[in-house]
């Protein structure tokens, strides 16, 4: 079995039974839309995919193997970019990605960053705190790392929030040739996806009581 | 070897064995606290120094003791808790927390008592009445740590670390301050120091002790089934039990 | 190694010197406590010599109570230490470096700044040197200490208050060792064992403490 499997995951937070007995697989090559109204546990359930939060019951396997025993492994082909962005606002977008990059292990070549930058509409502003910039800018700066680190899942909560047209379109292009090329993607976004970005599994978690 | 204990994790299980318990800790507690400390105020004989004001102790010296190992039973559970990942451990837990506060508040009063007609004062920076007012604040903490989280089993994690701080720092506590009131004070009369006690004097101590400790018990047990209930509300088994109950009631 | 030394000691080394101002601030706080009590309890010089070393390990817990919020604020409110928890890195090592890191830039300069201190409460020249010695052995367990309860509290909307309850009994052992050293200064007597028993405290939190941050940065990202 290839790929990201949930089995019988059970999350409940604050008491409140968010779902029951989930299981699905995120396979390469895949991009999982996972859709379901406020509250009904989208968040968390990425967080449970990524194992920052643990599920009530339930297992996750990567290619058959438990997560458990292979969360580094996991951790080294993975990218999650949540609600929070994970970018400090008193460093410059080149130094939040230096460090993110030297603390994931992954090489960091200044003139493949400053491209990168350059592509997401950020020219000239690599050297400037990133609190000063807008709240759209900030983002593409988060999302800038999908093109540092080399990595096959990608667990994407709400990436396309403060983003403008182009750059929703940027992103979902580059989300279809991640999937192209063997990657697999599970995210979240209140608007639907666009044809930018290919083919889709939707996913939907309902509102419990 | 701890294999017999893992059930015991299950909300329901653990809720079924405090049922069992309580009543073997409950009636044994108050009847062994009854004896006792009638035994004790009524009936032993008078302290030849101290007259009757030593009698306080069936009452200090059992909270004091047991002010401090309910701490550390607070502590194992939470070990239990972190290591096996037993959300009724934590339960266990909080639920000693209050008990062991107010106990700890007891003991600390009644030692205040005493040394009103022992020191002429209510509060001498003695060491043992130091430490416990240290371990008040530990208690203090945890319970606010505890009340400071929504998501009460991210709040039985985090008042189950801080509890194993505390432990680590109980015996230092007890002795640094035990350090320096000797370095403060110089030699002034320990209470606790007498080499022995009268055997009609022990007793209904010892038995003021265990009673006390039954009680705690029963008293922690009593609030440990109401906080997996608080808890666990929405469980079937849980709805099962409330109708069961009723359903006596009715037959009543 | 290398990935913690580039990816988190730099990092926050160069946080640290972006946000001067802020750093500065437990170390003026704790200056104004200091001035305040000679102020308020009479300025003859043998009383404050014999207050002296316990006013100055007082305002230095209190001042770094203060300090100590922002070890893993910043981190936990943006996002950071998500990033730091799925990188692959141990996270004990993690909490490790960045303790490290806010005693450099927070405790250090306290030790630097004690001679004034010591000068402003009329300490000896032997208290001096032992209050430096208890300085420099106390405060990384100030750090070490502090950092489990900042992190078990760092996810609170309101957590500054409640990080004072549940540190200042921890820290209690520490002020009684280290002002009785200082004690023991002035009467000229030794104080090796008062030494001894701090450096044996922060050996027991520099073995136990990162496993105890990590876990509790783990609670908190519950």
């Amino acid at each position: 079995m290839a790929g990201l499997a949930a089995d019988n995951l059970t999350c409940i937070k604050r008491d409140r039974v968010l779902f029951t007995n989930l299981s699905f697989t995120l396979s390469p090559g895949e991009l999982i839309y996972l859709r379901g109204p406020n509250g009904a546990g989208k968040t968390s359930l990425l967080r449970i995919l990524t194992g920052l939060s643990s599920p009530e019951s339930g297992r996750l396997y990567l290619n058959g193997e438990s997560l458990e025993a292979t969360r580094d492994v996991f951790n080294q082909q993975l990218i999650y970019i949540g609600h929070k962005a994970g970018i400090n606002g008193a460093l410059t977008a080149m130094e939040n990605l230096r460090f993110w990059c030297a603390q994931h292990g992954t090489a960091f070549v200044a003139s493949h960053a400053y491209e990168v930058l350059a592509r997401l509409g950020l020219v000239g502003l690599e050297d400037v705190p990133v609190r000063m910039l807008s709240a759209g800018q900030q983002r593409r700066v988060a999302l800038s790392r999908l093109w540092l680190k080399p990595s096959t899942y990608w667990i994407l909560d709400e990436p396309f929030t403060a983003l403008d047209t182009d750059g929703i379109e940027l992103l979902e292009q580059h989300m279809q040739q991640h999937v192209a090329s063997q990657g697999a993607i599970i995210t979240t976004s209140h608007q639907p996806l666009s044809e930018h970005a290919g083919p889709f599994t939707e996913l939907v978690l309902e509102y419990r009581l | 070897m701890w294999k017999w204990l893992h059930p015991y994790a299950k909300p329901e299980r653990a809720y079924q064995l405090c049922v069992t318990l309580q009543p073997y800790f409950l009636w044994p507690g108050i009847l062994c606290l009854l004896v006792g400390s009638l035994w004790g105020l009524a009936f032993a004989p008078q302290d030849y120094q101290q007259g009757d004001s030593f009698r306080i102790i069936y009452i200090h010296v059992p909270s004091a003791i047991l002010s401090m190992s309910t701490y550390v039973a607070m502590a194992v559970a939470a070990l239990v808790g972190i290591v096996w990942q037993w959300r009724t451990a934590f339960m266990a837990m909080i639920a000693m927390a209050p008990v062991g506060a107010v106990i700890t508040f007891i003991a600390l009063f009644t030692g205040a008592a005493w040394g009103k007609p022992m020191w002429g004062t209510w509060w001498v920076w003695d060491a043992r009445l130091t430490s416990e007012l240290i371990l008040l604040f530990l208690y203090l903490g945890v319970i606010a740590l505890y009340g400071a989280f929504e998501d009460k089993q991210q709040a039985g994690k985090a008042a189950g670390v801080m509890a194993l701080v505390g432990v680590v720092n109980v015996p230092i506590i007890h002795y640094s301050v035990e350090w320096w009131n000797t370095l403060h004070q110089g030699a002034t009369i320990s209470k606790f120091d007498k080499p022995s006690i009268a055997p009609e004097m022990l007793w209904p101590l010892l038995i003021a002790l265990l009673g006390l400790a039954l009680f705690i018990a029963a008293v922690t047990v009593m609030r440990m089934k109401n906080e997996i209930i608080r808890r666990e509300y929405h469980r079937p088994w849980v709805k099962d039990l409330a109708a069961r109950a009723l359903g006596d009631d009715h037959a009543v | 190694m290398n990935t913690l030394i580039n990816g988190i000691f730099k990092r926050d080394m160069a946080l640290a010197f972006r946000q001067r101002s802020e750093l500065a601030q437990p170390l003026m706080f704790l200056l104004m406590v200091i001035t305040l009590f000679p102020l308020g309890i009479g300025p003859g010089p043998v009383t404050l010599q014999k207050i002296g070393p316990g006013v100055i390990w007082i305002a230095a817990i209190l001042s770094s109570l203060l300090a100590m919020e922002r070890l893993f604020r910043d981190d936990f409110w943006d996002g950071s230490l998500e990033q730091y928890m799925l990188s692959g890195q141990s996270v004990a090592a993690i909490a490790a470096i960045k303790v490290l890191v806010h005693w450099l830039v927070s405790f250090l300069p306290l030790v630097l700044f004690s001679p004034l201190l010591a000068l402003f409460l009329n300490l000896t020249v032997d208290m001096y040197v032992a209050l430096m010695l208890t300085l420099v052995l106390g405060t990384p367990l100030l750090s070490l200490v502090g950092a489990i309860a900042v992190g078990l509290t760092v996810g609170l909307q309101r957590g500054g208050v409640l990080l004072a309850l549940l540190l200042i009994p921890v820290f209690i052992p520490l002020l009684i060792f280290a002002t009785s050293a200082v004690d023991s200064a002035a009467l000229q007597l030794p104080y090796r064992a008062q030494l001894a028993i701090i450096g044996a405290m922060l050996m027991l939190a520099m073995a136990t403490a990162p496993f105890a941050i990590a876990y509790a940065l783990k609670v908190s990202q519950n």
